[in-house]
């Protein structure tokens, strides 16, 4: 069993377009979609929900306001600026360490578990599918995608997948480091700009730096030549393998738009060439 | 006045506008928190004048005074402090996770022998700097480092409130967004008219409202995809303040980091009155609550 992960460091380069892909032509595989509080993988897939579980994960502050005096104890050690001068909770803010609790002399803070999310285990037409939803303004997003990564791993394992193709998030932070965290394989979808190359340089630094294997695709490469050239430059100096380019296409977003995957929405050069990149993610 | 640009889904154009808005504008602080990938130097190209290390409290325990009675493993509550009993007449041991803290700092508050110090551990760099007037300040989260608010944190404490303050934001709704927005006066939500866009401008339509911020959108590409952004805009009473027809010269300069008002004065025009419809909106806000 093989886990590919699809990432970029820089938001919309085109991960889910190609995620979405992959999808429809790995034949016994498994989605997950691990960007939890953007996910946009189920407007391409239309799962049908078989399973729906709570993600319980860290505590939030609550005052009682009968008891507290206003002694200001509490605000002076939250380090998270979770506590406003009127003795109230911003829940939003408060990342559970529960020291208010602990210092408070007349015990009007308590600690109450929070939901913070849910995720979901759905039928889809290319097979099961593992995602979740944050909650509005919830933190924890990097546990709640080791969560679903967790359950996507023993569901393939029983079901004896093949693939588990997994949709990452933006960025380098917390839930990109749980994304990789067990993958075979990293691919990373750029586009020829500045920033799609400055941001796809770190998040590989990134998967380097846990012994990730790196692949690239560049994707509406004919947008800049130029900055192409220069990113198979940097691939070719770190001997990182280019496996595609996607010319800019506007089919591409034709099929975003009614929903479909690209490859099953009109043959075009887009499709071709991803078709090429899941042959050659599937060659190794 | 601080106006954050955000937009839930990423690489719709926040960094753009950002960037185009202070640059349309005069008496400007740009803070870049987008600090896991910070793009708004490719554009903006400031003097850097200064550079900060950043960093968080971890605690680092004095095995002298500790007698390891397990206090400070009880009270985390991110599991990044474990106390290893004492066995066959061997002292006890305390073990930090440093990449698990998130320095809130309750063990060494609560440590019964004041064993526990607090030190601080490079998580990233803040640079300062200056272009066209405009005062830069970014943060770069270093590689392999898992939390970006405590860094957010930093660069917010460079806010001048004296200035009309731009603040670009990372993507996404969860607590690196909420840790940028919180304290603004006015946010702008960035989207492209996609099922892609619209399913994430309504998730970070609902953490704004929740955090009680007024905002308006920019509608990036606004030729593409369908007209669906614009009927939930309509519905849920939210300003559509500007779009952003897609055009490859637009898309060509993006790439090389030329700002769109560089290359095509007329925008700065509709910068500047993006400004003005974000005071209104901003002040109807205010005076409504």
């Amino acid at each position: 069993m093989k886990h590919i992960l699809i990432i970029s460091g820089k938001g919309g380069t085109g991960k889910t377009v190609v995620s979405g892909s992959l999808a429809a032509l790995a034949k016994n595989s498994l989605m997950v979609d691990c960007d939890v509080d953007a996910a946009d993988l189920h407007l391409l897939l239309h799962p049908v929900i078989r399973e729906r579980h709570d993600f319980r994960s860290g505590q939030t502050a609550v005052i009682d306001q009968d008891l507290c005096r206003r002694c200001g104890k509490c605000i002076a050690v939250c380090r998270f600026e979770a506590i406003k001068q009127d003795s109230t909770i911003e829940p939003f803010s408060c990342e559970g360490c529960g020291l208010c609790s602990r210092v408070c002399p007349h015990g009007a803070i308590r600690m109450e578990e929070s939901v913070s999310g849910e995720w979901f285990v759905s039928d889809t037409r290319y097979g099961p599918f593992v995602h979740a939803k944050l909650g509005i303004a919830e933190e924890n997003s990097g546990k709640l995608v080791s969560k679903i990564r967790q359950v996507a791993k023993e569901l393939a394992q029983q079901q004896s997948r093949d693939y588990v193709i997994v949709d990452g998030p933006p960025g380098i932070g917390c839930p990109v480091i749980a994304s990789l965290t067990g993958v075979d394989c990293a691919l990373i979808v750029t586009e020829p700009t500045l920033s799609g190359l400055h941001d796809a340089k770190r998040v590989a630094e990134v998967a380097e730096h846990f012994h990730i294997p790196v692949k690239f695709v560049i994707n509406k490469y004919d947008l800049n030549l130029d900055m192409t050239k220069k990113i198979e430059d940097f691939c070719r100096e770190q001997d990182i393998p280019v496996i595609g380019k996607i010319g800019f296409d506007k089919a591409v977003v034709q099929a975003l738009v009614q929903g479909k995957t690209i490859v099953e929405h009109v043959s075009c050069a887009a499709a071709d060439e991803i078709k090429k990149i899941w042959e050659s993610l599937k060659s190794e | 006045m601080i106006i954050s640009v955000a937009s839930g889904k990423g690489g719709t154009g926040k960094t753009t506008v950002a960037v185009n808005l202070a640059l349309s504008l005069a008496n400007v602080q740009f803070l870049d928190c987008d600090v896991e990938e910070p793009n708004a130097q490719i554009f903006l190209k400031p003097h850097i004048l200064d550079r900060k290390k950043a960093g968080i409290l971890v605690p680092q325990v004095d095995p002298a005074k500790c007698h390891g009675c397990g206090k400070c493993q009880e009270v985390c509550a991110y599991h990044a402090i474990a106390v290893l009993p004492s066995c066959h007449g061997k002292k006890g041991k305390v073990l930090v996770f440093p990449h698990l803290c998130h320095g809130c700092g309750a063990c060494s508050l609560l440590c019964p022998q004041k064993a526990i110090e607090e030190v601080e551990k490079d998580i990233g760099v803040i640079e300062i700097g200056e272009i066209q007037g405009i005062q830069v300040v970014q943060g770069c989260l270093n590689i392999g480092e898992a939390m970006s608010p405590p860094l957010i944190r930093q660069v917010k404490e460079y806010i001048n409130r004296t200035r009309t303050v731009i603040v670009d934001a990372p993507p996404g709704t969860s607590c690196p967004v909420i840790t940028t927005v919180k304290g603004s006066d006015f946010c702008l939500l960035v989207t492209e008219p996609t099922p892609f866009g619209l399913n994430d401008l309504i998730l970070a339509v609902e953490v704004l409202r929740k955090l009680q911020i007024p905002i308006g959108v920019v509608i990036n590409r606004a030729d593409i995809g369908d007209g669906k952004v614009e009927i939930y805009c309509e519905s849920a009473k939210i300003p559509v303040l500007m779009k952003i027809p897609f055009s490859r010269d637009i898309a060509v300069s993006y790439s090389k980091g030329t700002p769109i008002v560089s290359q095509d004065p007329l925008y700065r025009e509709r910068f500047i009155n993006l400004y003005r419809d974000i005071c209104k909106v901003a002040n109807e806000a205010h005076t409504y609550h």
